[in-house]
């Protein structure tokens, strides 16, 4: 028997059940997926945009907001300016398609590398609760660009905020159909605290997280 | 195939360090530097603070426990769904019987696809099966990722804690283990360390060709393994190696994407007090057509490691740990003593629990009985374990098997015969409480019992002389 079979079979035992899953378990199983049931959450209402740039900010995320996606340039400019960072972007595809040229920052669209300092992206959808931003993985969206460089600047169209991660994958499913490779929830710059318990700001991902918001 | 077997001899085996907890606590009381580095330990104030805004947390609490449950009552047939959806999705699903099965699957994997060097995310359950030496030993160079793992894993040592593996370094330590294995000017600032890791691991992120991680839940819905991390080497280690293997547990499903989305509120929480981890990663096979990252092969190693022995039984709750490590962080004991004493790879209340589970009651026989039943770890955990009660159960299996010693057994024996005879009780204990009385003294204190190490680390309040039946007598007559 192999060790996939004797695992099962050893669990079945000890749960009383018999020899093999049956028909009804399996159908049983599904039902519990197809209903989707929410788990319980928190009640409290809020409105999506300012929970959503609080939640940021107490994850360390810097927040900037702007009218129209005409506006992202010259707000992205601002702010390397403002902290002193390069004027040079790794950045997704359809970022870089706008029209940058006033704004004198040089923005790639194509995949990060080990090298580079600022990866500009879109998202998939933001979570208010917890100020989140998910990021799926695409041949257009790619996932090296939210996390080699060390300052992620990441665009978010208001009309793409949720209420929490819920509605999040509610959302995707009806959007996507399936999941892509990876789907990756960012709240705010990486951490750690691996040296006696002290909150280090930026370990192994970006040093910085600005969220520039849309609408 | 050897299935798992528990204990079916009294005596312990050689190799578990877990039988010498005494001596290792012992140790560790007395090491002044990690007594220095456990007064860092804050992550108990961080959760006190961190559950505030949720106020609804007990509610969720209970629901995040029945998720847990569903998951357990009917475990096959959410794996079979898990295996189904994430092998349609192209990832390669592994069952590991034993420790050394997931050991052997690895190195398989490397050595068919001509890996060399391997990048680790934390992987608790790879510290089951000593995976890092059997690489190192199968000629494959490995680095751990996670810094405190890495600090760890230069200083030639386990994890100390689940979350927080180096909490037992202090600075001066991490300094003088970077100096050495770097070759760098020594330096102590937390900052200027972590900057250094930082620069000294991006080449192997750079550089490794095979990711190995843990998986904190596989969502069966989606085919889905779940990471939740702070640091972002459990992303690096997913994205950048060509080949990526997930390890974990038989235990680790979770029916669908909001079952995790409700576990995920509690778990950062119960572990740091943050409202969410800064980067939760949900990985769905490999790399798809057109995808500029991701590796080419994904696999997924689901473990028994003596798991399926606690289904069905009075141990099963145990099985809804979501390694949050709050009942270590609330502990007396192990804040005390810290996590090496434990001497397996799951510290603290929960440690105690699985530990003699998992290898055997009779080579963890201290582990059950190091704890003071306090039910701290029961009120903060996040699936409601009743961790005390396992505690408990634990050691009435080890009077039931005669694991317990000798002078143990017989004083229970003498005592039972007496509570069964209530003249000879009260004979013995009104001779008793006289002579306590006067072992007491003058400060009313017993410093040495005979024959018990109880008294070695403090006294016993001596009896006042007369016992309670005699003085309830006494105020009946007046």
């Amino acid at each position: 028997m192999s060790a996939r079979d004797s695992i099962l079979a050893r669990i079945r035992t000890a749960r009383g059940a018999g020899a093999a899953a049956t028909e009804a378990e399996r159908a049983a199983v599904e039902a519990r997926i197809a209903a989707r049931t929410p788990g319980t959450r928190q009640a409290v209402a809020f409105e999506l945009v300012p929970r959503f740039i609080e939640q940021c900010e107490r994850m360390a995320s810097t927040v900037d907001r702007v009218a129209t996606d005409a506006d992202v340039p010259a707000a992205v400019a601002r702010y390397l300016q403002d902290k002193d960072l390069p004027r040079q972007a790794a950045a997704w595809p359809a970022i870089a398609a706008l029209d940058w040229t006033a704004t004198g920052v040089q923005v790639e669209g194509r995949p990060a590398r080990g090298d580079d300092l600022v990866g500009i992206t879109g998202v998939h959808l933001a979570v208010a609760e917890t100020g989140t931003l998910m990021l799926l993985s695409s041949p257009t969206t790619h996932a090296t660009t939210s996390l080699l460089p060390e300052t992620h600047i990441a665009i978010v169209p208001t009309a793409r905020i949720v209420r929490a991660m819920e509605e999040a994958w509610v959302q995707t499913r009806s959007e996507l159909g399936e999941l892509p490779r990876a789907v990756n929830f960012v709240s705010g710059p990486s951490r750690t605290a691996d040296i006696e318990g002290i909150l280090q700001i930026g370990a192994h991902g970006p040093f910085r997280v600005h969220v520039i918001v849309v609408g | 195939m050897s299935a798992p077997v528990s204990g079916t001899t009294n005596k312990p085996k050689e190799g578990y360090q877990s039988i010498h907890f005494k001596t290792r606590a012992h140790d560790r009381l007395n090491d002044a530097k990690v007594q220095r580095a456990m007064r860092n330990f804050n992550l108990a104030a961080a959760r006190t603070r961190g559950i505030v805004d949720l106020e609804n947390f007990e509610d969720i609490r209970t629901a995040a426990a029945a998720i847990r449950d569903r998951s357990l009552a009917h475990l096959d047939v959410w794996l079979e769904r898990f295996e189904r959806e994430a092998t349609r999705r192209g990832t390669v699903v592994h069952w590991a019987e034993s420790h050394d099965d997931i050991n052997r699957i690895v190195i398989e994997i490397a050595q068919r696809t001509g890996v060399r060097k391997v990048i680790k995310s934390k992987s608790m359950v790879s510290e089951e099966s000593h995976l890092n030496a059997a690489l190192e030993g199968a000629g494959l160079k490995v680095v751990e990722t996670d810094l405190g793992e890495y600090i760890v894993q230069l200083a030639g040592e386990t994890p100390s804690h689940i979350i927080a593996p180096a909490i037992h370094k202090t600075r001066d330590d991490v300094a003088d283990l970077f100096h050495d294995h770097h070759g760098t000017p020594r330096k102590t600032d937390p900052r200027e360390l972590t900057m250094e890791a930082r620069k000294f691991l991006r080449e192997h992120f750079l550089t490794g060709e095979m990711g190995i991680t843990g998986a904190n839940f596989l969502i069966a819905e989606t085919g889905s393994t779940l990471i939740v991390t702070n640091e972002g080497n459990g992303r690096m280690t997913t994205t950048m190696p060509r080949i990526h293997v997930a390890i974990t547990g038989i235990e680790k499903v979770l029916g669908t994407l909001e079952d995790a989305a409700c576990i995920l509120r509690l778990l950062t929480r119960s572990a740091t007090g943050q409202s969410i981890s800064n980067y939760l990663t949900f990985n769905t096979g490999p790399k798809r057509d057109g995808d500029a990252d991701g590796p080419e092969e994904m696999h997924v190693i689901i473990v028994d490691g003596g798991r399926s022995r606690l289904l069905g039984t009075d141990m099963q709750e145990a099985l809804r740990c979501i390694r949050c490590g709050a009942c270590m962080n609330h502990c007396p004991v192990y804040q005390n003593i810290g996590g090496h004493a434990y001497g397996w790879v799951y510290p603290g209340p929960i440690g105690s629990v699985l530990t003699p589970n998992y290898i055997g009651i009779e080579n963890a026989i201290d582990l059950p009985n190091a704890a003071t039943l306090c039910n701290q770890c029961g009120v903060v955990c996040p699936v409601k374990i009743p961790l005390p009660d396992l505690m408990r159960k634990l050691r009435e299996k080890q009077v039931d098997r005669g694991l317990r010693p000798w002078q143990e057994r017989v004083g229970l024996k003498v005592w039972a015969w007496m509570a069964k005879r209530p003249a000879a009780y009260a004979l013995f204990t009104r001779i008793a409480a006289r002579i306590g009385r006067r072992m007491g003294g003058a400060q009313g204190l017993i410093h040495k019992l005979p024959g018990n190490g109880w008294t070695e680390g403090r006294d016993i309040a001596a009896p006042e002389g007369k016992t309670f039946r005699e003085l309830y007598a006494q105020r009946r007559r007046s």
